[in-house]
């Protein structure tokens, strides 16, 4: 009974001492935290559809406009499926990319062609290269799960000039698949919402490549937040891509059979 | 049938709906001069193909309607129309049907395209086989979890197009359509069916396919025709097809297989189109994409084979700019295993401005045996540029 009294002790006294260290986060865990909070925020909204129009600036401003249609429905256990059809250019109206995002490896992408009538499995390896000659990359448009970063939690400040009354978390992420385009990215996450205000993209080399900036923020269903328009700033190219989003509509009743080959042939 | 189609035209232009689609000149010149001295070193071309979308039921239903007509400077066959698509698509829960005109593609490969038989080809259009007539179907689709399931009967059959007697690329003699012939004594009423089951396993994208009915491929027969002239006479056998086409998507990797087993007037045979396609993502640090491409065909007819293609490798590479302009080239070579004959093609797009895309297409063919069927192809070397306007 003594010995058992002193043991007690003993483990008391050490779980006295080693809770600060338990409590003081390291930077991964924070930024850990962080990610899976914003994720937290934005889970439950099942389904949505939704316009977006992209303007490509080349270094003279002149300007190319892309027009597109985007269905996602929420996965479960896995990652979210997506459609995007355009509208423009003409001469691509009806071309639809079909895609299943995975928590873990390689995501599967579908294009459909519709001058053929053919549907085509294509490699999603290739998710650094541009979003039609757009300053998006693929991966900067699919579906951003908690799971394909690792996390490092680097500082608090204001969110920028585009949004001067918010503080952010800044959140450092780098990317797990080796076929990224980046070696990290700096995300500057606002406090009150959690919602990503600004992302720098780090090419391959380590240098800045690009900065991505959320305007024009609207909550729907009370809870999830949309920006309506974002810029992303290409800082080796002095090229840029504005992408605006407009008629979002959560919770329309998509469902599996929504996100499959045959819908893809038919959607518009 | 007729009365349907009619009728959707009808209640599809009665109603408000979308148009969109592009008209587009086309012209061709030849380096060397033909054979047959009625056939000319180059042709101008016009050709329309709008698309008419109506859609109501909250998308539930939907009319599509799709007239397709080209207007050739020399060759009158060439100078034709067809309906691509003129159907009514229903939706259900994890069902749909499309009733009308239409047009399904089936396969994986590049070089060739075995397993896809629905639709005919509009040879006129192309000599690369990628245009196709509409076909009148009845189409039931249903996905489920253990797949897809395509269910087809295909009622009134659509003749190959070919080339007229002005006109180029076409085999000396030449085949004359209307001479036509039917096994079937049904002809062109003969009502085929076709069954296709596809499904997704992780990398593997899998379709399994069976058709029954009119080839669409017809058996050359030398004839006579009415002014004494010695033509081909298309004769179309029935026959039965099971195909299989696989994907195994890995990384950088397409690799793709397509088999079918056909069954006709002559001994069952195999014919095949196996091989990859490689990409290199951003080629040299730039946002350009390689893709390199290598197909085997082979055909167990062999000599007998009415194809090019009989034991055959074609190597290709496909090169993207991933620009503004989206500008393509592809470029191609398909060699014969046991002769020196060789085919060089070229394929290359650009966009310009927001509406308009530059299409250009070589193609060479040298060294064709004088014992084939298709020697004369020899002199039928060209260079094609067509500019669209897309609405």
């Amino acid at each position: 009974m003594k010995i058992a009294m002193r043991i007690l002790n003993l483990t008391l006294i050490a779980t006295l001492l080693l809770l600060p260290e338990a409590y003081a986060l390291t930077p991964e865990e924070k930024g850990l935290e962080i990610a899976l909070e914003t994720d937290r925020r934005d889970t439950g909204w099942r389904d949505f559809r939704t316009n977006m129009t992209m303007t490509l600036y080349n270094k003279q401003g002149e300007s190319s406009i892309r027009s597109m249609k985007s269905s996602s429905l929420e996965g479960k256990d896995d990652g979210d499926k997506t459609i995007i059809v355009f509208d423009e250019p003409k001469d691509v109206k009806g071309t639809a990319l079909l895609t299943f995002t995975h928590k873990q490896g390689a995501d599967d992408q579908w294009l459909y062609l519709p001058a053929l009538k053919r549907v085509k499995r294509i490699a999603s390896r290739n998710k650094s290269g541009p979003f039609v000659g757009s300053e998006y990359a693929y991966e900067d448009l699919t579906s951003q799960e908690v799971e394909k970063y690792s996390y490092r939690y680097l500082r608090d400040e204001g969110c920028g000039d585009h949004a001067p009354d918010l503080v952010c978390f800044v959140n450092e992420r780098d990317p797990v698949d080796e076929y990224s385009g980046y070696t990290k990215q700096h995300v500057w996450v606002d406090q009150n919402e959690y919602r990503p205000q600004k992302i720098d993209f780090y090419d391959r080399k380590g240098e800045l490549l690009k900065t991505l900036t959320f305007y024009e923020y609207q909550q729907y269903l009370g809870q999830y937040w949309r920006a309506h328009r974002l810029m992303m700033v290409n800082h080796q190219t002095g090229k840029k891509t504005e992408l605006k989003w407009e008629g979002y509509e959560f919770r329309t009743g998509l469902k599996d059979n929504d996100f499959n080959k045959n819908s893809l042939k038919r959607a518009r | 049938m007729r009365a349907l189609l009619l009728m959707l035209l009808l209640v599809g232009i009665a109603h408000a709906g979308e148009w969109s689609g592009n008209i587009a000149i086309e012209g061709r010149v030849f380096q060397h001069d033909a054979l047959d001295p009625r056939q000319d070193n180059s042709n101008f071309s016009f050709s329309a193909l709008p698309e008419y979308f109506h859609e109501w039921n909250d998308g539930a239903d939907s009319i599509t309607f799709t007239p397709f007509i080209r207007v050739d400077s020399d060759d009158d066959e060439r100078t034709h129309a067809d309906l691509r698509e003129l159907k009514w698509t229903h939706v259900g829960d994890q069902w749909e049907t499309h009733m009308g005109i239409s047009k399904v593609f089936w396969g994986v490969a590049e070089s060739q395209h075995l397993v896809d038989i629905i639709n005919q080809t509009d040879l006129v259009e192309n000599l690369d086989g990628e245009d196709k007539l509409g076909q009148p179907m009845l189409k039931y689709s249903t996905s489920r979890e253990w797949g897809t399931l395509d269910l087809f009967l295909l009622p009134g059959f659509r003749e190959r197009t070919y080339p007229g007697k002005d006109g180029r690329i076409r085999t000396i003699p030449r085949v004359d359509t209307d001479l036509v012939q039917y096994e079937s004594a049904k002809k062109e009423k003969h009502i085929d069916s076709a069954i296709r089951w596809s499904n997704t396993y992780d990398i593997w994208d899998v379709g399994v396919s069976w058709f029954s009915g009119t080839g669409r491929d017809p058996v050359l027969i030398p004839a006579i025709d009415s002014n004494g002239e010695v033509v081909l006479a298309p004769f179309y056998e029935q026959i039965n097809q099971t195909g299989l086409d696989v994907q195994a998507t890995i990384d950088s990797w397409l690799l793709k297989l397509e088999i079918i087993s056909r069954d006709g007037t002559g001994d069952r045979y195999t014919a095949s189109t196996a091989g990859f396609e490689y990409t290199l993502y951003g080629l040299f640090d730039s946002a350009h994409n390689l893709g390199l491409l290598a197909e085997y065909l082979y055909d167990e007819r062999g000599r007998n084979a009415p194809t090019f293609f009989e034991d055959d490798l074609f190597v290709g590479a496909r090169w993207t700019w991933n620009d503004v302009q989206d500008t393509q080239l592809l470029a191609g070579m398909i060699k014969d295993s046991n002769s020196s004959e060789r085919i060089f093609r070229l394929e290359a797009s650009r966009r310009i401005g927001e509406s308009l895309k530059l299409n250009i297409e070589a193609q060479v063919f040298s060294n064709i045996p004088p014992s084939s069927r298709f020697a004369n192809f020899n002199q039928e070397d060209y260079l094609q540029v067509e500019l669209a306007w897309y609405f």
